[in-house]
């Protein structure tokens, strides 16, 4: 019954729930007075952009070695790795990256269930068994998961913006947010009042995360001679969660651009036939 | 479908099936014989633009039943396994989502055309109610396809939009719990809602059949709004029409490969990736940007009930259109007056479209207010009074003698586009 109530005030209500959802399921829409994210420049943006390999495999050091400490990624498989079009590790290496982990099998011919290494068709293992157990250990807070997580943050454009976004295919308002809110820890301003177990992020809604800044600089090492730095880090990991939220961007922009041509020619011949077709009719 | 067809079959086998049922007849009479107005510019192109459309929605949705899963704890994951393991699921996937985006703006395209030009008027009318009864249906089916992927936006979209029947006296609470499957939106919800999503197509398609048998019947209207008055006034649908409607559907294509390639997700929800979840609120409940006028609409009256009717009533209205609209004037080229309220009425309906994607706060539902107020009187007030006090300009006596007046004026500009000679 109460559900029931809940319901149908929310019809009325733009809920302030912001303040109960902190950390647990930041809203999409970054809160009016939060500053916009920064522009970023990304390798896939654009109609020919193409995720850049060696981001991708760092991006994915990162996340390995950092986030997925607190963060599942329940739809990123271990195959993933070698697929085309991601970071194109061999498909050696994304066994090997497999077999670095114990997956939960069975039940066995006993009836019980087992852990053996993992395979290539494995998902990625969560951190913790299931949502309460990664409350408990995170303040109340609940990590969200990784899969689609790039394509589900964005903040408002407003007018005109959102129309020029259209000519100029802007879609990195995700990859975006996540980079600005990975370097906006900073101390909170005077008279903020922060509550227990929250931190001050410039650009996440309402400023009060329950997530402490993930990571420092130098705490990740790069074999590449990439920069060790946060702004680096988030950089690549931001690519690495866009890619995992859109596996398939790359196929989708080179076939874009075949069809864009093909569509382009065709509608030149129909336009010349319809020309000759009606040349003899007014109209 | 108009009867008469000039089909004459000359293989003896078809001859033997024209016989028993003429079926080739009536796609020559209704696709290749059939006379046309020679002189329907571009907006006539999107009623084929919707039936590519339509055909693009129903294939691309079948095959995307074939992967997806409709349980509450499946749905999400379902459509992103679309998305990632089946091949080219994702291009289907986003055909389907944004061809449903594309559709609505060539609805609403297609809509505008017929308001400008008068194509409600008698003896249209019943062709325009069964286009007002294909876009209700539409607005049911994109609503209920939208709930499918059960992200965040479609929970919550779906528990707004079910919940605004509760607005009606005595039987609204059981109306809701009906069209629930329970006491909230659950699985018994997106149960229900795939079937109908699957269903509400169909009966589109047969609505649209319906739609072009009446068309077939009175004959398309043009941009005079005068009615052909011999045979020198048409040219017959193929090659004619045929050729101009495949140029329009592939310019068409175009601009949804834009965003179907390289926006894919414009058009939709950041928060429809986060998967379902009835505990949390999301900060803005926003519709699919083809219900924002209406949704502006809802929240600008303060009483819920009030707001529901209205959103209701702003549809209702269109289906009287042709009895409110009293000119004798057809088409709005001839009428100085229309022409400008048209215009107002088209930035009203915009506006309105923008104020459905603000907060209901301040100004902006004081903005709401005046507009909403607007696009009623368009219909009840203005529509009623043009026609009896407007000086339409002249009409030409027929098509051919309007497009020759015009391009004797125009010829030489451009010499091969509108030879002035006319065939018949």
């Amino acid at each position: 019954m109460s559900n029931t109530m809940s319901f149908r005030s929310s019809l009325l209500r733009p809920l302030a729930v912001a303040a109960l959802t902190l950390g647990l399921a930041a809203p999409a829409l970054a809160a009016e007075g939060a500053p916009h994210p920064h522009r970023e420049e990304w390798s896939f943006a654009g109609p020919f952009g193409t995720y850049d390999r060696a981001q991708l495999q760092r991006g994915f050091q990162v996340f390995k070695e950092v986030c997925s400490s607190c963060h599942s990624a329940h739809l990123f498989a271990f195959r993933n790795l070698a697929q085309p079009g991601g970071p194109e590790f061999s498909e050696a290496q994304a066994k090997t990256v497999a077999e670095e982990y114990q997956i939960q099998d069975g039940p066995d011919d006993a009836g019980d269930m087992f852990d053996r290494p993992g395979r290539l068709s494995d998902r990625w293992p969560s951190p913790f068994p299931n949502e309460q157990a990664a409350r408990a250990s995170n303040g109340g807070a609940y990590p969200p998961d990784f899969s689609t997580l790039a394509k589900a943050r964005t903040y408002e454009v407003g007018f005109p913006g959102f129309l020029i976004d259209v000519v100029t295919q802007y879609q990195e308002q995700g990859p975006d947010y996540i980079h600005a809110l990975l370097v906006g820890y900073e101390e909170p301003p005077e008279g903020f009042a922060l509550p227990e177990g929250a931190h001050y992020n410039k650009y996440f809604p309402g400023h009060a995360i329950k997530m402490p800044q993930p990571i420092s600089d130098g705490q990740v090492t790069y074999t590449d001679g990439s920069p060790e730095t946060i702004d680096q880090y988030s950089r690549d990991v931001t690519a690495f969660m866009m890619w995992v939220a859109e596996p398939h961007l790359e196929a989708r922009k080179r076939i874009g651009f075949q069809v864009m041509i093909f569509l382009i020619v065709f509608a030149g011949l129909l336009y010349f036939t319809k020309k000759k077709v009606w040349k003899s009719v007014g109209h | 479908m108009s009867g008469h067809s000039t089909f004459e079959p000359k293989h003896p086998a078809l001859k033997w099936f024209e016989s028993r049922l003429p079926l080739v007849g009536l796609i020559h009479s209704s696709f290749v014989a059939y006379p046309t107005p020679r002189n329907l510019n571009y907006w006539w192109t999107f009623g084929g633009i919707l039936s590519l459309m339509l055909v693009c929605q129903i294939v691309s949705g079948v095959v995307l039943v074939m992967h997806y899963t409709p349980h509450i704890t499946l749905a999400f994951d379902s459509v992103e396994h679309i998305m990632r393991d089946v091949s080219y699921g994702w291009l289907i996937r986003y055909i389907h989502s944004n061809g449903a985006s594309m559709f609505f703006i060539a609805v609403y395209i297609h809509m505008f055309r017929g308001l400008y030009y008068g194509s409600y008027k008698a003896p249209r009318e019943v062709l325009w109610i069964l286009g007002c009864i294909i876009y209700l249906l539409m607005m049911a089916t994109a609503f209920m396809g939208y709930v499918l992927p059960w992200g965040q936006m479609s929970f919550w979209g779906a528990t707004v939009i079910t919940n605004l029947f509760s607005a009606f006296p005595v039987v609204g609470p059981t109306i809701v719990e009906w069209l629930w499957g329970g006491f909230s939106v659950d699985n018994a919800t997106l149960n229900r809602f795939f079937s109908l999503h699957y269903l509400l197509p169909f009966m589109i398609a047969g609505v649209v059949v319906l739609h072009v048998w009446a068309l077939h019947v009175v004959g398309q209207n043009n941009p005079t709004g005068v009615e052909p008055k011999s045979a020198k006034d048409t040219v017959p649908f193929t090659p004619y029409a045929t050729i101009k409607d495949a140029f329009g559907m592939v310019c068409f294509l175009i601009f949804f490969a834009w965003f179907l390639f390289y926006i894919p997700n414009y058009l939709g929800h950041a928060d429809n990736y986060i998967p379902a979840n009835p505990l949390v609120t999301p900060a803005h409940i926003v519709p699919e940007w083809y219900y924002l006028p209406f949704y502006a609409m809802l929240r600008a009256v303060p009483d819920k009930l009030g707001g529901v009717l209205t959103m209701f009533g702003a549809i209702i209205v269109l289906f009287f259109v042709p009895w409110l609209d009293t000119s004798k004037v057809r088409s709005g080229v001839y009428r100085p007056l229309f022409k400008q309220f048209f215009w107002i009425w088209i930035v009203v309906c915009v506006g309105l479209g923008w104020l459905g994607s603000k907060p209901a706060e301040g100004g902006y539902v004081i903005a709401g207010r005046i507009l909403t107020i607007y696009y009623f009187a368009h219909f009840l007030i203005i529509l009623p009074l043009l026609g009896l006090f407007e000086k339409p300009k002249a009409v030409p006596a027929s098509i051919t003698e309007a497009v020759l007046g015009k391009n004797k004026g125009a010829a030489p500009a451009s010499a091969g586009v509108s030879a002035p000679q006319t065939k018949g």
